[in-house]
Order: structure tokens, then sequence, then C-alpha cells
């Protein structure tokens, strides 16, 4: 039994210690806004937050997260309104849409760190996120956009 | 005037050989009752946790196959050159631990690597260092061991051919190399270096990983701390031939050792991981620091800091080599796909979390062992920065492509030759992990 916390709740899942996080997300704990892409850790369609960082989930075994604090797509924010998801909506980033969870989970991590990006740190972060529609250009934009919210709600706070 | 010579040499033989028994020959020191839990203090027991802590005991008394063991109940297997050889058990059990064993019985153990039956101990249990412990640390300790739960289990017997596993051959080992005696404060420094340095070359037994052993299993003379390989990953250099980047400054150990994290290095991997997660977390802050302090000294960190600032500039810079921009290598593209999401940077500092791969150990090595290790194991979220795990590429990445990565990092993150052979090399560290199965088809 392995245990660990789900978007802020505490979740156990009976499964072989070798499974990928992906999988105990999708198939035991019905969180099936997190993808599989290419299950080689290539293409960042299954990204997740693990204590906060962005990780592959396809490749991650369950048994090295125990404790730890996970947050999917699902978790974000109770009503999906995360700036980087008004941002995406705004935008209209998405195409077909397949890896777009990842893609927004990936941007969270990337302005945690770097909360005004440049396009450099964009590619640098965002250069494993693969999109086979090419919306690169707007998922850079939708970046740069809920940068700048995320920055004037940080401002109308503090 | 030949027979006298030779009844000469005769005499000699047999006297050396009776002194060599003299000195060979410890008694046994009677069993005694399992001591009364009650009979120690509770500031004597807590006093003996630290100590326990310090020593890392429970890491080697403690299985880890076989679906792991109780805590200091022993048989954990330590493959020697010699043969694979499993711990004792060190709880209280009378028969099958060391409940029988009087304090005086344990601190000859400590300080002289014999057992209360009087059978010298395999030099695996370091008694070369703790033979510097305090009897007052030692005391503690005791009282420490003797209020843990017994646990009635045996070991597996070690696995060493024939005459190694004569006992008495030990004594001619330590003859060679034990050095007994508790550990003289060195005037020329403060007491945190004195704090430091006993506790490192003392219970904490640093050198048993970090220092190179010779073709009997000792620690080498005059190589102190110049790295050497332990489990199949490589114990990195702690004096001033450790090649990172940027210097292991008081800081920076101070951080590794107690959180399992340095900044400008990064993450406590492999056999090291437990030592701050599981132990150096747990004692007083000043132990870790004083810890810190002394190898702060052994490599010089005063004389070398200075080439930090320069060095961390060249390493952001390198962070972004051939990631931005359209012009990029094949190397590159796999390491973008694979790795640069979490391991990019921006100047002017790396982010906790973003471990940098031109500051890390793991590529300034004179082998991609532990850049490997890491590829293929990933780190659990309770390794490295606590939380946070990173995946394993087990089945993600071929040999050829971990020897793709780890070229593409080596020339471009740091200013050594390349390494050579990657690929079988790549090949050679996989076996020495536990499969990963393929379990994607769910």
């Amino acid at each position: 039994m392995i245990k660990f916390k789900l978007n802020g709740r505490d979740v156990s899942v009976d499964v072989p210690e070798d499974t990928p996080l992906l999988w105990a997300l999708r198939d035991d704990l019905d969180q099936t806004g997190t993808k599989f892409g290419c299950g080689v850790g290539q293409c960042g369609a299954c990204t997740v937050l693990v204590g906060g960082r962005a990780t592959r989930s396809c490749i991650t075994p369950i048994s090295s997260i125990e404790g730890a604090d996970v947050t999917t797509i699902e978790g974000l924010h109770p009503e999906g309104k995360h700036p980087v998801q008004e941002a995406w909506k705004d935008i209209q980033v998405p195409q077909c849409g397949y890896c777009q969870s990842g893609q927004i989970m990936q941007a969270v991590s990337l302005l945690k760190d770097y909360p005004d990006p440049t396009d450099e740190q964009i590619d640098g972060v965002m250069g494993g996120s693969l999109c086979r529609c090419m919306t690169y250009v707007r998922i850079r934009k939708a970046i740069k956009k809920a940068a700048a919210a995320m920055q004037k709600e940080e401002a109308s706070h503090g | 005037m030949i027979k006298r010579l030779l009844a000469g040499v005769a005499a000699a033989g047999v006297l050396g050989g009776l002194g060599f028994l003299y000195y060979a020959w410890y008694p046994p020191i009677a069993p005694i009752e399992r001591p009364n839990p009650a009979s120690f203090s509770a500031e004597q027991i807590e006093r003996g946790r630290i100590v326990a802590a310090e020593g890392y005991c429970a890491e080697c008394h403690t299985r880890t196959d076989n679906g792991g063991g109780p805590e200091l109940a022993g048989d954990y297997r330590m493959d020697t050159p010699f043969g694979a050889i499993y711990s004792s058990n060190i709880t209280p059990d009378v028969e099958m631990g060391i409940g029988a064993w009087s304090e005086e019985a344990f601190r000859r153990a400590m300080h002289l690597g014999v057992s209360r039956k009087g059978v010298h101990l395999i030099p695996a249990f370091p008694y070369d260092h703790f033979t510097k412990m305090t009897d007052q640390d030692i005391s503690d300790l005791y009282a420490y061991i003797m209020t843990r739960p017994a646990v009635h289990m045996s070991r597996r017997p070690n696995e060493l051919p024939f005459p190694l596993s004569l006992r008495i051959l030990q004594a001619g080992w330590k003859l060679l190399y034990l050095r007994p005696g508790v550990y003289k404060p060195d005037p020329r420094h403060d007491a945190l270096w004195n704090r430091g340095a006993y506790l490192a070359e003392g219970n904490a037994h640093c050198g048993a990983c970090h220092t190179p052993r010779d073709l009997m299993g000792a620690e080498k003379k005059g190589s102190a701390y110049e790295g050497a390989v332990v489990d199949n990953w490589i114990a990195p250099a702690l004096n001033e031939h450790n090649p990172t980047p940027t210097t292991w400054t008081e800081d920076e150990l101070f951080q590794y050792l107690r959180f399992g994290v340095a900044p400008l290095h990064g993450p406590a991997g492999g056999p090291m991981s437990p030592v701050p997660h599981r132990f150096l977390s747990t004692v007083p802050e000043e132990d870790v620091h004083a810890i810190a302090h002394y190898f702060a000294d052994v490599d010089h960190a005063a004389e070398r800091e200075k080439n930090d600032k320069a060095a961390l500039a060249r390493a952001m810079e390198e962070s972004k080599t051939d990631l931005i921009g359209p012009n990029v290598d094949p190397d590159a593209k796999l390491y973008q796909g694979a790795c640069a999401a979490c391991h990019y940077n921006a100047a002017p500092t790396p982010v906790l979390g973003r471990p940098d791969l031109a500051l890390n150990n793991a590529l300034w090595l004179d082998e991609p062992t532990n850049l490997y290790q890491v590829m293929l194991r990933g780190l659990t979220a309770e390794e490295g920065q606590s939380g946070v795990a990173m995946p394993s590429f087990y089945n993600a990445l071929s040999d050829k492509d971990m020897a793709r990565i780890a070229a593409y990092l080596r020339r471009t993150r740091t200013t050594l030759p390349p390494w050579t052979n990657l690929e079988k090399k790549a090949a050679e560290v996989r076996k020495t992990v536990q499969p990963v199965p393929v379990n994607s088809s769910h």
C-alpha cells in the first residue's frame, strides 16, 4: 500500500511498487486529466507536480513518491481557474488538446521558478513538452499572459 | 654453526608465533543477564540515540534485501572484494544479539574489534574508526542499544572463502592497520574543528567510504578522502581533489549533510542518501556544523572559493547550451526531451529543485558511474531533496541514449576530457541496478 497526498487529500493505492504514477492516477484514483503520451519521459504529456516540481509521471515508479505531495491538473484550482488555465482559454491555445494538461503543469512550475520568464527561459523549461499541433507560439503567449496576471494578483495582495 | 643458526631461526619463529598468538588472543568476557532497560536514564538513552545516528549503526545492521528486516537485527548483505558478508544482530536479544554483552565487552568490540567471546571481528565493522570514540560516547551508545527491542533473528553465514574465513587472520590485519586509541584533540585547531574531526574520523567513519582501500581492504595511508568506489557508486574525494567547479564550502557541506541537498552541488543520492535523511537530520545541528566545518578545512575551501563566482557564472551560461534557437545537435535534442525541463537554469544562480548539471559532482568525476546510477534509478521523494522525485529512466533510455546524453553533458558542461567507452559503461552500471519491469501495458 503506497500512501501519498493527491491534490491536498491523503490517498493510498494498492498496486505493485513499480507501477508508474500515471497509471495509479488514471486507473486507481480516477484522475484522467493527466495523459499518456510517449511512455518514456520524452514528450511531457504526463507531467504532474511532485512536491511542486514538474515530474513525468509515466516513468516515475509509484514507490518513489511515497509520502510526497502530488498535484494533477484537477487539483490546480477547484473551478479550473488557475491563471495559467485562464490564459489558456483566453488565447485558445489547444488545438487537439491532448498535451495541454502536461503543458499547463509544466508552465505552472516554470512560473514558480521564473515569474517573469524570457523567451529563452520558456524554451529552456518547456522544450521537453511536445505539441503535435505546433501550438508553440500560442503556448508562449499564454505563459506570458498568465505571468502578467499572476504578478498583478501578487501586487494587489501584497 | 649452521645447526645453531637453524636452531636460532626456529626459536625466533616459535617465539614470534607465540608472540603473535599472545597478541591475537583475547579472553572471553563472561555473559551477563540482559541489562534492565529501566537501569538507564532517559538522558543517557537520548545521548546514545544521537551517537547511534552519527555512526549510522542502523544502516549496516538492518537487512535491506529479502524484503528488509527489523532495525538493528543485522543480516545486512555487504559485497566485499573477498566475498559477501552479513552484519551481526546488535539488538539486545541474548541469544542472537548482544544482550549478554557487558558494557566492557561492548567497549572492547568498539575499540579493538573483538567480540564478547574473544573472536576477532571483520573490519567491515569499522572499529579502526570507532577506536577513536570516547568511553562516554560508547557508554551512551550501549544504553541506547540495550533499550531497543530484542529481535530473535539470526544472520546468514558469511561467504568468505578459506583461509579468509579464519578469524585469527584478522589479528594480523589489526597488527598492520589498527592504531587503537581515543581521538586526541589537535591543539592547533579550535573546539568546533576538533568536534568535527572527532566525529568524522571516529563515529561517523567517513573514510570508510571516501578513502580508497588497499588489497588487504584497509584504508590507504596517505590517501585519506581521495574518493573510492563503493556499492557501484563513486564516493567522491572529500579533500582538495574533489573536482566540482564550485567549492564545498562549510555552508554547502552543512546543507548537504543536514537536508540532503547542496544548492550549488546537488542532492545526496545512492548510499549517501540515508546519511542526511535518516541520520544527520536527527542529531544536534551543531554536530553537523562541526563536521561541515572540518571538511571545509580538509578540502581547503578558504583558498579555493575565490573562483566560485566565475565558476557559477560559467555554469549558468552552459546550462542553456544548444537548447535555445534552431541549431541544435541531436544529442542536445535528446537531453532537452528527457532532462532539460527540470535541469535547465537561468542566471544568476540555480533554482533549488533544479539541480544544475554543470555544477554537479557526477559530471566532473573520472567516470560516468554516478550520472548513470541516477539516470537509471531516479531519486525517490525520500532521497536527495525531500518531497521531490526524479523519474527512473531505466526503461526510457537505452545504453546508447544514456551514452549520448553523458557525452553531450561532459562536452558542453565541463572543461574535462571526454569519458570513454560510454555505452559499455552504461550497460555495466545497468547490470548493478535492479531492473524496473516495464509496467506500461497495465
